[in-house]
């Protein structure tokens, strides 16, 4: 109630406040208001805009874009605007439907009110195109536009058992889904030979028609529509069409197409266009000066805009102009047209379309992957010198649209092969290149520039990102950019930041490996010619050599992969520091015979080795010449035992302790899962070496948690720990999973390891992969275990094939005939190496200190097996 | 015939000794010949043959014709030859053996060439 004391700072202000009359409240007239509030905001009171707002439909504005969630359960509210939040806004809503608009008097008719306004603004939208045909109005004939249409929908599925919508653009998919939910057997029509017929091409068309129908929803493009055949009670029956066909449904949608709402404007005298819509001019602006249109019901340019984000740019310019004409505001803001790009969430199946994603440029190239296995379709339109982005379509995983839609707005070169732009992203991954100003983050709306500025104020990390720019705090999908970004403008700021490989490889090992994936190569010579310069190095060679091996398993003793081995992987073998080697037959999960301990034993005393045992539970004989470590292994494999991959960054050993089997306490068989998971893994080329442990309780005898994939045994299952090592920094690794039998165990393995063989860079290991994630253990956990990347199935398939392709690699040597010649010391004679000098300490043969050789001590030659 | 005399060598002329057949050597890699008592590395790479002692002067093993092969760019950006010492990876230019760690280390070299599909070693003293 208004207090007399407040009277003397509310007096009467000579002139009334200007008034703003809004037909319309839907998504685009809602957001007109809050424009209009928003930028009025500096305004002095008194002068504060009135507005009105017309709305025809019982309810105010909500979100017609995810009108088919209405059918969920819950069912989410949908609302944009509040009755409350219009009166504290001080916006006044008028129910009814306007009529009669007199421009010259600048009155408006609704209900039997005759309003004033000083501007009008038409934001009427569209209404749903339905053809003419036989039978369209038939009871159980509906259109899908407003929340009371889908009420009238749902009452009618009560006694319906199936649907059909006709059109298969982006609303009839969304109402085909609407029917889906009330449990109806559902079909789609489309008069196109394919779905979404302005957005995608054929293939984009056929991979939502694939996914769609595996949803079970009945597809069915290329048909023309001929009636809606009617039951004798004069129901619908079904749809028949021009080729004969026929389609039985209780219930049909049409959903094929909008038509702007212009009769009223029309009636009042304003500029139509040929086929309807309401002319606006740049500034939003009717023929009739203080009149405006905004959204579905306006024609620019000769376009209707059928999309929300268009009819949002129009709103604010709408509002910028309406305050200027009004007298109220700065300069006009202009709307020239609007991107077409969108991207969307379709019965569940990401959609994303932009720039020109159709390739009708005149000699325009693509790159597209369409990959059945995920239903994932990307294609990107390119440039008649492939060099720039001009548009591109993405279905099933619209992950990379802004990265791309921004590539392709600004029509940056591109630095990179575009095909690696649509491989599936993976974490710390492939990075696009940085554009001007790119939008880095479209959560939080943040561009490049407000990054480069943090990392100029000294942010140096993603954390630090994060928190002083807002980047990647949402949905986190932008962090790889951000990442890349980060690079950049240190590398730029001149400080040295690269994850490049070496200085032949503009890659890191993870894109490297990528595109080594992708491009099939099976060879260091086409790698090389195709992705590096110059003839590699010491760090290149190698990492390319274990990214072939870790991709497929071929002996790398091959001719073509022999260059690449670092000496230990060359001679398979440990190189040791007066150039001997170390041999360490494979003893899997530390458990051994006494015939294969003598074994071992005979082969160390024909040889005069050194024996050591290990802390990975392996019997080291160490001191051996190259020219004799095939004979000490054709030994080793007739005693039964085969490589122990000592020398390679592959899985080294998995150590065990007695377990159950043994063991008082312990609750489950670990030296049985040890080896098991060993003769696994064996073999396994990765970015670093890989360590395990198994234990059979939680007394931990194994250190399995100083591994980097560790087993506990416990009474429900078993308990898997990742990421630990010992070393300089020691680590224990961390909880990934409990309780997990064998096969769930094994399978998780499997995915930890080759995600990490694929994405881990160049001598990395585990935990600091593991650091280095994103999201760290939770987002490891959704890759491998809740598949949320829907690389599962592909990385399955690859521990399968290296499980399937394994051979003990000494085995193959020496069935290699190039074998005896490559160990040869000399290449020009017979003899052994006379350099080397030894010393005996503890009943063993150890390699003589330099102030030991300067004392003159007798070379000892090596025990050969020549003899 | 590629011939490829090492700039640091001087007169007298080398008195030049045939060690292997180039197939002896896979492309990229090296092998170690015994010449006159002196392991000496002999590599193919990209076409050339070099050779330097096999000893690692940081390590005094003599490991070197079991290094990786390669390229670098020097001051110039000219793509140049070297091979990385497998046990510290110290690396060296394979025509200078000049270390490219240490100024001052560097590895001995030899004249060699392949004539008729055989490689020869030049000694020198």
């Amino acid at each position: 109630m208004p207090q007399p004391q407040n009277q003397p700072t509310s007096l009467p202000t000579p002139t009334r406040p200007p008034q703003i009359v809004v037909i319309g409240n839907g998504m685009v007239g809602h957001r007109l208001v809050e424009q209009l509030q928003t930028q009025a905001g500096a305004v002095a009171p008194q002068q504060t805009p009135q507005i009105t707002v017309i709305c025809e439909e019982s309810r105010l504005a909500y979100d017609r874009v995810h009108l088919s969630s209405h059918f969920d359960d819950p069912a989410p509210d949908l609302a944009l605007a509040t009755a409350e939040g219009y009166e504290q806004g001080g916006v006044r809503v008028v129910y009814g439907q306007a009529e009669a608009v007199d421009t010259a008097q600048k009155t408006i008719q609704v209900n039997d009110q005759t309003l004033s306004y000083d501007a009008l603004v038409f934001a009427t939208g569209s209404f749903p195109f339905v053809p003419p045909i036989a039978g369209r109005d038939a009871p159980g004939c509906f259109v899908y536009r407003t929340l009371d249409d889908l009420e009238q929908i749902r009452d009618a599925a009560r006694n319906a058992r199936s649907g059909v919508v006709i059109g298969g653009g982006l609303l009839g998919l969304e109402a085909a889904g609407a029917l889906q939910k009330l449990g109806l057997t559902t079909h789609v029509v489309e008069f196109a030979p394919q779905l979404m017929p302005a957005q995608l091409d054929a293939e984009g068309g056929q991979t939502l028609r694939r996914t769609i129908e595996d949803m079970g929803i009945g597809v069915h493009v290329g048909k023309s529509t001929s009636e809606v055949t009617l039951d004798d009670s004069g129901r619908v029956s079904g749809l028949a069409f021009a080729d004969g066909s026929a389609l039985e449904a209780d219930l049909v949608v049409f959903s094929a197409g909008i038509r702007p709402r212009d009769d009223l404007a029309r009636a009042s005298g304003l500029a139509l266009g040929e086929r309807g819509g309401i002319v606006i001019d740049d500034t939003c602006q009717t023929s009739a000066p203080g009149v405006y249109a905004v959204g579905e019901c306006a024609l620019h340019g000769g376009r209707i805009y059928g999309l929300v984000a268009p009819g949002y740019s129009m709103a604010k310019v709408a509002a910028a102009s309406i305050l200027h004409g009004l007298g109220l505001g700065n300069a006009p803001a202009t709307f020239t047209g609007a991107d077409l790009s969108t991207k969307l969430k379709l019965l569940g199946v990401e959609v994303g379309s932009f720039g020109d994603a159709k390739g009708v440029t005149e000699g325009c190239r693509t790159v597209s992957l369409s990959d059945n296995v995920r239903g994932t379709y990307s294609k990107l339109v390119l440039s008649a010198d492939g060099l720039r982005m001009l548009g591109g379509l993405l279905v099933g995983d619209t992950a990379r649209y802004n990265d791309l839609l921004d590539l392709a707005l600004f029509g940056t070169p591109l630095t990179v092969p575009p095909e690696t732009l649509i491989v599936p992203p993976l974490p710390g991954g492939a990075v696009l290149p940085a554009i001007t100003n790119a939008l880095i983050c479209s959560c939080e709306n943040v561009r490049a520039d407000a990054v480069c500025n943090a990392i100029g104020e000294g942010a140096r990390d993603i954390k630090a990102l994060k928190s002083c720019t807002g980047a990647g705090t949402g949905c986190g999908g932008c962090v790889p950019s951000l990442h890349g970004l980060l690079q950049g403008e240190l590398r730029r700021l001149g400080e040295t930041v690269s994850n490049h490989l070496c200085e032949h490889f503009a890659y890191s090992r993870q894109e490297l490996f990528n595109l080594i994936r992708v491009r099939g190569h099976r060879a260091w010579d086409g790698v090389l010619a195709a992705h590096g310069s110059g003839l590699g190095c010491e760090v290149c060679k190698p990492a390319v050599g274990s990214v072939l091996a870790s991709l497929h398993n071929e002996y790398v003793l091959k001719p073509q992969h022999a260059p690449l081995q670092d000496t230990n992987d060359a001679f398979l073998a440990n190189i040791q520091k007066n150039g001997t080697y170390s041999v360490m037959p494979r003893v899997p999960g530390g458990e051994i015979t006494a015939d294969s301990l003598i074994a071992i034993g005979e082969v160390a005393r024909n040889f005069g080795m050194y024996c050591k045992i290990t802390g990975g539970q392996r019997i080291d004989l160490l001191g051996a010449q190259r020219d004799d470590l095939p004979a000490i292994w054709a030994e080793l494999i007739a005693a039964g035992f085969e490589s122990g991959h000592a020398y390679g960054k592959s899985l080294r050993t998995i150590k065990s302790c007695v377990g159950s089997t043994w063991c008082r306490y312990g609750v489950q068989d670990s030296t049985g899962l040890a080896i098991r998971l060993e003769l696994r893994y064996r073999g396994l080329r990765s970015p670093h070496k890989l360590k395990s442990g198994v234990s059979g309780c939680t007394r931990e005898c194994a250190e399995a948690r100083s591994k980097d994939f560790g087993i506990i045994a416990t009474e429900a299952g078993w308990n898997l720990y990742v990421g630990g090592n010992g070393g300089v920094t020691p680590r224990h690794a961390l909880l990934l999973a409990e309780g997990l039998d064998e096969q769930t165990l094994t399978r998780t393995i499997d995915r930890y390891l080759m995600f990490y063989v694929r994405t881990a860079d160049r001598l990395q290991r585990t935990s600091a992969w593991l650091e280095g994630l994103e999201g760290g253990l939770d987002y490891l956990r959704a890759v491998i275990m809740d598949d949320s990347l829907g690389l599962c199935a592909d990385l399955d398939a690859a521990m399968d094939q290296h499980v399937g392709s394994y051979e003990d690699e000494w085995a193959a040597a020496l069935a290699d005939p190039a074998t005896p010649a490559r160990f040869r010391t000399f290449v020009n004679a017979d003899t052994r190496d006379t350099g080397l000098q030894w010393v005996e300490e503890r009943g063993q043969l150890r390699p003589a200190f330099a102030h030991e050789m300067t004392q003159g001590l007798t070379p000892l030659p090596m025990a050969g097996g020549d003899d | 015939m590629t011939l490829n005399l090492n700039p640091h060598s001087s007169p007298p002329l080398p008195s030049w000794q045939r060690v292997c057949s180039l197939a002896d050597i896979l492309p990229g890699l090296g092998v170690c010949a015994l010449v006159d008592g002196r392991q000496i590395a002999v590599f193919h790479v990209a076409g050339q043959v070099y050779a330097v002692s096999n000893r690692d002067p940081f390590t005094g093993a003599d490991v070197i014709s079991r290094g990786l092969t390669g390229s670098y760019r020097d001051r110039e950006a000219k793509e140049r030859p070297k091979v990385a010492s497998p046990l510290l990876k110290h690396a060296f230019d394979l025509e200078t053996g000049q270390s490219l760690d240490h100024a001052d280390m560097t590895l001995p070299t030899y004249p060699a060439r392949v004539q008729e599909g055989e490689v020869w070693i030049g000694l020198v003293d």
